[in-house]
């Protein structure tokens, strides 16, 4: 697909508008996008990932009643590094990795838009990575003692139940 | 071995051998991008926290010595010259991002170049490892096992949930970034570029010009990177990556064999247009730099041409950029004259003394 402003240029950047429900897309090319950078949500001037990102969060609120959910949102504030969510929707990046807790309620619906997912699966780091595995091993085994529960197969869920406690004691030796 | 070094060689030795599918695939890249813990990033540390970040990573490249990873060379942004940190940008060693805003920033170069690590860029620690030619897996393996170093030496953060904590939302989960360097000018002479990169953008997949976020492609040269960080391991991304430029390879050379069935006359003359023109001219902007060096490098590969070797044509293509220029003929000099000496450093390279 061609620029829509050039039309010379591929168009590399594909994002929908919408002002008081009025339904806009835009095709264009990373050239163009700088040169009217002014017309393009949540960016002034300068175009980057940034300020696209940072579009993206403040059109979480755009449109809507503020409610009192998205004031505590916008509220939040890192107690490491001082970023409130505000900020961080300002700026598009986190302050420090605390930020990533203070934040954590907000960031399902972000993750999802920009990954399509909102959990790591992979690379887990050695040191810190045999606890997490345990942890995600325990979870597992819950969901599924949970279900042998429900389903009246209490022979299982004994040795599920064993299979856990097993488990927990190791993450507390380690 | 000093600084100078990486910026007076124009191709970085980790290039000079070809690689697979070299023809198409200049390079292959791999960026992982991590943190380390409580301390704030870059973007808002102060200079006393960089100077910490670069005082608990910089110990671990003696150790990378030590398990066999070859001799690397720590170099602070703040004691290099501005043409040379311009120069390493053109080398792609270090983005334009750590060149520009260099507050405790530092780079660390292994003996060939083909590592290059970043301290104190948008994140903490970036490691990027440069492969020839389509070797994505190799260049991952070289990049996890630094990585691996680094993270028994460190804390890095790390969630549970959200994988490796970054500075942009957009690299959290693995931190990795993979990209492929690829010269396609036959499916942009037939037209089939837009719709091949519009189909790589439904896969997860983005494409840029060579010099990064915000360049445009010139040379008919893009960049093919993965867009997705979270919930996808390393090698879902890598294998999703290798199967796609696979598959472009593929177009690419159906294209080029069209290309030279259908119109071979029209191919040739462009081609010999094109060398004739850089072994002429005497004044060569950048742009036209490159789309007559990537004419020259589709002749070759069609054997239109017995000129110049892959290898010439890539050193030409970093020697024609404006850092590189001002390195090679003179620190100040005005856009016509570096037309100029473009025009001349192509003919005096490709043959002709006129």
């Amino acid at each position: 697909m061609l620029c829509q402003e050039c039309g010379v240029k591929p168009a590399t950047l594909h994002f929908t508008k919408i002002v008081s429900g009025e339904k806009t897309e835009f095709h264009i090319c990373e050239s163009c996008a700088r040169e009217k950078g002014e017309v393009l949500p949540g960016t002034s001037g300068g175009f980057s990932i940034h300020s696209l990102l940072s579009g993206l969060l403040d059109l979480e609120g755009a449109g809507k009643e503020k409610t009192a959910a998205t004031k505590n949102t916008q509220s939040l504030r890192c107690d490491n590094c001082g970023m409130t969510y505000s900020q961080f929707s300002k700026l598009g990046r986190f302050g420090c990795s605390s930020c990533y807790n203070y934040f954590n309620s907000a960031l399902d619906p972000l993750f999802k838009r920009v990954h399509g997912s909102t959990s790591h699966v992979g690379k887990l780091p050695k040191r810190a990575g045999a606890k997490i595995m345990f942890k995600r091993q325990i979870e597992e085994l819950k969901q599924d003692l949970q279900q042998s529960i429900s389903q009246e197969e209490f022979e299982t869920a004994a040795g599920l139940r064993d299979q856990i406690r097993r488990l927990e004691k190791e993450i507390t030796q380690e | 071995m000093s600084s100078l070094r990486f910026t007076e060689q124009a191709l970085s030795d980790w290039m000079r051998s070809g690689g697979s599918h070299c023809e198409i695939v200049l390079s292959s890249r791999m960026r992982i991008a991590r943190n380390l813990q409580q301390l704030p990033f870059p973007m808002l540390a102060s200079h006393a926290q960089a100077e910490e970040v670069l005082k608990q990573l910089a110990p671990v490249f003696n150790k990378g010595t030590d398990t066999g990873f070859g001799v690397f060379e720590l170099l602070k942004l703040e004691d290099l010259e501005e043409l040379d940190k311009k120069v390493l940008v053109e080398k792609h060693l270090i983005s334009p991002n750590l060149a520009n805003d260099s507050r405790g920033g530092a780079v660390v170069l292994n003996d060939d170049e083909s590592v290059s690590i970043m301290i104190n860029e948008e994140d903490h620690l970036r490691i990027q490892c440069l492969y020839p030619g389509l070797q994505v897996r190799e260049a991952w393996q070289r990049a996890t096992a630094i990585d691996d170093i680094f993270e028994a030496a460190v804390n890095y953060a790390f969630d549970d949930k959200r994988g490796y904590l970054t500075s942009c939302p957009t690299n959290v989960g693995t931190g990795l970034r993979a990209s492929v360097m690829v010269h396609l000018p036959a499916l942009v002479m037939t037209h089939q570029i837009n719709r091949i990169l519009s189909a790589v953008n439904q896969v997860g997949l983005t494409v840029r010009g060579i010099y990064g976020e915000g360049s445009e492609a010139v040379g008919n040269i893009f960049q093919i990177s993965n867009q997705i960080t979270l919930g996808q391991t390393e090698s879902e991304i890598i294998e999703n990556l290798h199967s796609v430029v696979t598959q472009i390879i593929e177009h690419e050379r159906n294209a080029r064999e069209r290309l030279l069935s259908d119109s071979a006359l029209r191919i040739t003359d462009r081609v010999k247009r094109s060398y004739g023109i850089l072994s002429y001219a005497a004044l060569m902007e950048l742009k036209e730099s490159a789309q007559r060096l990537s004419d020259v490098r589709l002749g070759v590969d069609l054997g239109i041409l017995e000129g110049p070797s892959i290898s010439v044509l890539n050193e030409l293509n970093v020697k024609t950029q404006p850092g590189f220029l001002q390195k090679m003929f003179g620190d100040e000099m005005t856009a016509t004259e570096r037309d100029m000496y473009r025009a001349k450093l192509l003919r005096e390279t490709l043959g002709s003394q006129h």
